[in-house]
């Protein structure tokens, strides 16, 4: 069962571009990352899903049901936290979980309760007197409260402190673990490398690639830092060379055979040879997609 | 139902405080009256005399002397334009303010659809215009009784009732457009309420514009007409009914289908 399917989805804001043609496909159970950066049009996509705005193109379906005049029901099953965290200003934090238990109808007392205990969330203050991170703990309680079959969490770590958002990572883990679906947009790669089993990359508006995190991941390219020279060494399939003081950074291509025979005889300190993380690989997609922009105006 | 009671919860405060005002602003117009109505013969000729000023107010046709001709033209000022202000406020913010506030992405990610939110807002907002009103003529009637007048009855209920038409139709006008637009709403609230307002004055002075007395409420306010005529002017509530109606339909129509940013 796809938990969530969008066909060709466009959103366009007058003549202005929110999201267009985006055609994406996310199992249920799935732990699923939404990349891209700020502008890129995660928000808008989220807001399609939920039906905050209707689609001007394509269509989308959650758990089967298509998103258009099924609001209701599909939201039922939904857990949303969105990037800005605001609730009625003048309410207890208790009162606002309360407010969403029962919008729902449901009593989730006692998984509200437990996490706000983890969350360390002071629930007797009002919304007013809350710092982002604060508001935003109230969101991730009223995004999971009910046991939603999907949760959809945009850029949800934004604001909380490092110990928080391990402790948030390892709610939402446990909640995957018992079935629920995951879908969170991010802009911070290695987060999503880190707790993400597949991902879907976003840049202005279009859909540039969706597959598994080990997939992506996976390339023939290393990254190379070589300490004890101030030059890079003779190479070809050499890639984004950076040079401090005593230290050459620079992406590998090649075969490692040659790579070796070359190091070998330099005078090195130090030498590391890695994958180059989620990010690299990113920004080296970004820019090759500028670069051939660029040339496809020029 | 939760809505309702959210809502309600919500507008608390403002509703207390608009009521309580209202019927404070009434009562002290009511007690003075004792103190007044024997000079007010003299006041009331003076008055019968100054033209327009006078007709602008209706206070040509109405008699200062008497309590009813008194409470027909003050209550016109402070519960036509107390309530007026009111029901605009409170109508105008009631769809706009989630999306001011960015709480639209709360309520509305839940599972209820838009046409129960903007019932159960709707509901809410009826339900603050009658509890305000309730209250003011209650408070009133004490008043009255308290100085020992004793007016026709009829015509009182019919100037209470006619206030109650028209703030539930500024109100339903205001909620419409506050389906349409997502910021700015007080300002074309108490904007909407004072031109109405002005509209009848207008009317009131000049039978060229006549005609506005069917576009504003004020005009089947009018307590010279509701005190002579015993009765409301059915050619102008009717048309008041119709703009309430189009108001309610558009807050449904334009709030199912909207973006919310």
């Amino acid at each position: 069962m796809k938990a969530i399917e969008t066909i060709a989805l466009t959103k366009y804001y007058g003549k202005s571009r929110g999201v267009a043609d985006i055609s994406l496909s996310v199992e249920e159970g799935d732990f699923f990352g939404f990349i891209g950066p700020n502008g890129a049009g995660k928000s808008t996509t989220i807001r399609t899903l939920l039906g905050l705005i209707s689609p001007t193109g394509g269509n989308a379906r959650i758990f089967g049901t298509d998103i258009t005049g099924n609001r209701e029901q599909i939201l039922g099953q939904i857990g949303y936290m969105p990037s800005e965290a605001n609730f009625y200003r003048t309410m207890r934090v208790k009162d606002v979980i309360k407010l969403s238990a029962r919008f729902r109808k449901k009593d989730c007392s006692a998984e509200a309760g437990s996490l706000c205990d983890r969350l360390a969330l002071d629930t007797e203050k009002r919304i007013d007197q809350l710092s982002l991170g604060n508001r935003k703990k109230v969101s991730i309680v009223c995004a999971l409260q009910h046991n939603p079959r999907l949760c959809i969490l945009d850029e949800p770590t934004s604001g909380l402190d490092p110990l928080m958002q391990r402790e948030f990572y390892s709610i939402l883990q446990e909640h995957n673990a018992r079935g629920t679906t995951i879908f969170l947009s991010s802009h911070v790669l290695s987060e999503v490398q880190r707790y993400c089993r597949h991902a879907a990359v976003i840049r202005e508006g279009r859909l540039l690639l969706s597959d598994s995190i080990e997939k992506l991941s996976h390339t023939e390219t290393k990254r190379v830092t070589l300490r004890g020279i101030h030059t890079p060494p003779a190479l070809d399939h050499m890639k984004d060379i950076r040079i401090t003081d005593d230290t050459v950074r620079f992406l590998y291509g090649g075969k490692p055979e040659i790579l070796l025979k070359t190091l070998a005889p330099l005078p090195l300190t130090d030498i590391t040879i890695t994958e180059p993380d989620l990010e690299e690989i990113f920004m080296h997609y970004y820019q090759e997609e500028e670069t051939s922009h660029d040339t496809v105006e020029a | 139902m939760t809505l309702l009671k959210h809502e309600l919860k919500q507008g608390r405060t403002a509703l207390i405080l608009w009521t309580t005002v209202i019927a404070l602003m009434l009562t002290i117009c009511i007690l003075i009256y004792p103190e007044m109505a024997g000079q007010m013969s003299d006041v009331s000729g003076m008055f019968a005399e100054m033209g327009s000023f006078s007709a602008a107010f209706g206070m040509d046709r109405l008699d200062f002397g008497e309590f009813m001709g008194f409470f027909g033209v003050e209550c016109g000022n402070v519960l036509g334009l107390g309530g007026a202000f009111f029901a605009a406020l409170s109508g105008i913010s009631l769809l706009a303010k989630e999306e001011k506030e960015q709480t639209a992405e709360f309520l509305l990610t839940h599972p209820i659809s838009r046409g129960k939110i903007v019932a159960g807002k709707l509901s809410a907002l009826l339900l603050q215009v009658i509890i305000l009103n309730i209250f003011v003529t209650a408070v009133s009637a004490l008043s009255i009784w308290g100085i020992g007048e004793s007016p026709d009855r009829r015509t009182l209920a019919l100037l209470f009732l006619a206030y109650f038409i028209l703030q539930i139709e500024i109100a339903a006008i205001c909620f419409g457009i506050s389906a349409c637009i997502s910021r700015g709403g007080p300002g074309i609230g108490l904007g909407m309420a004072a031109l109405f307002y002005f509209l009848n004055i207008i009317a009131n002075l000049t039978e060229h514009a006549e005609f506005l007395k069917y576009i504003t409420p004020f005009g089947y306010t009018e307590s010279a007409d509701i005190i002579t005529g015993g009765c409301l002017k059915m050619e102008y509530v009717s048309v008041g009914l119709l703009l309430t109606i189009a108001g309610i339909l558009t807050a449904f129509f334009q709030y199912c289908r909207k973006d919310i940013h």
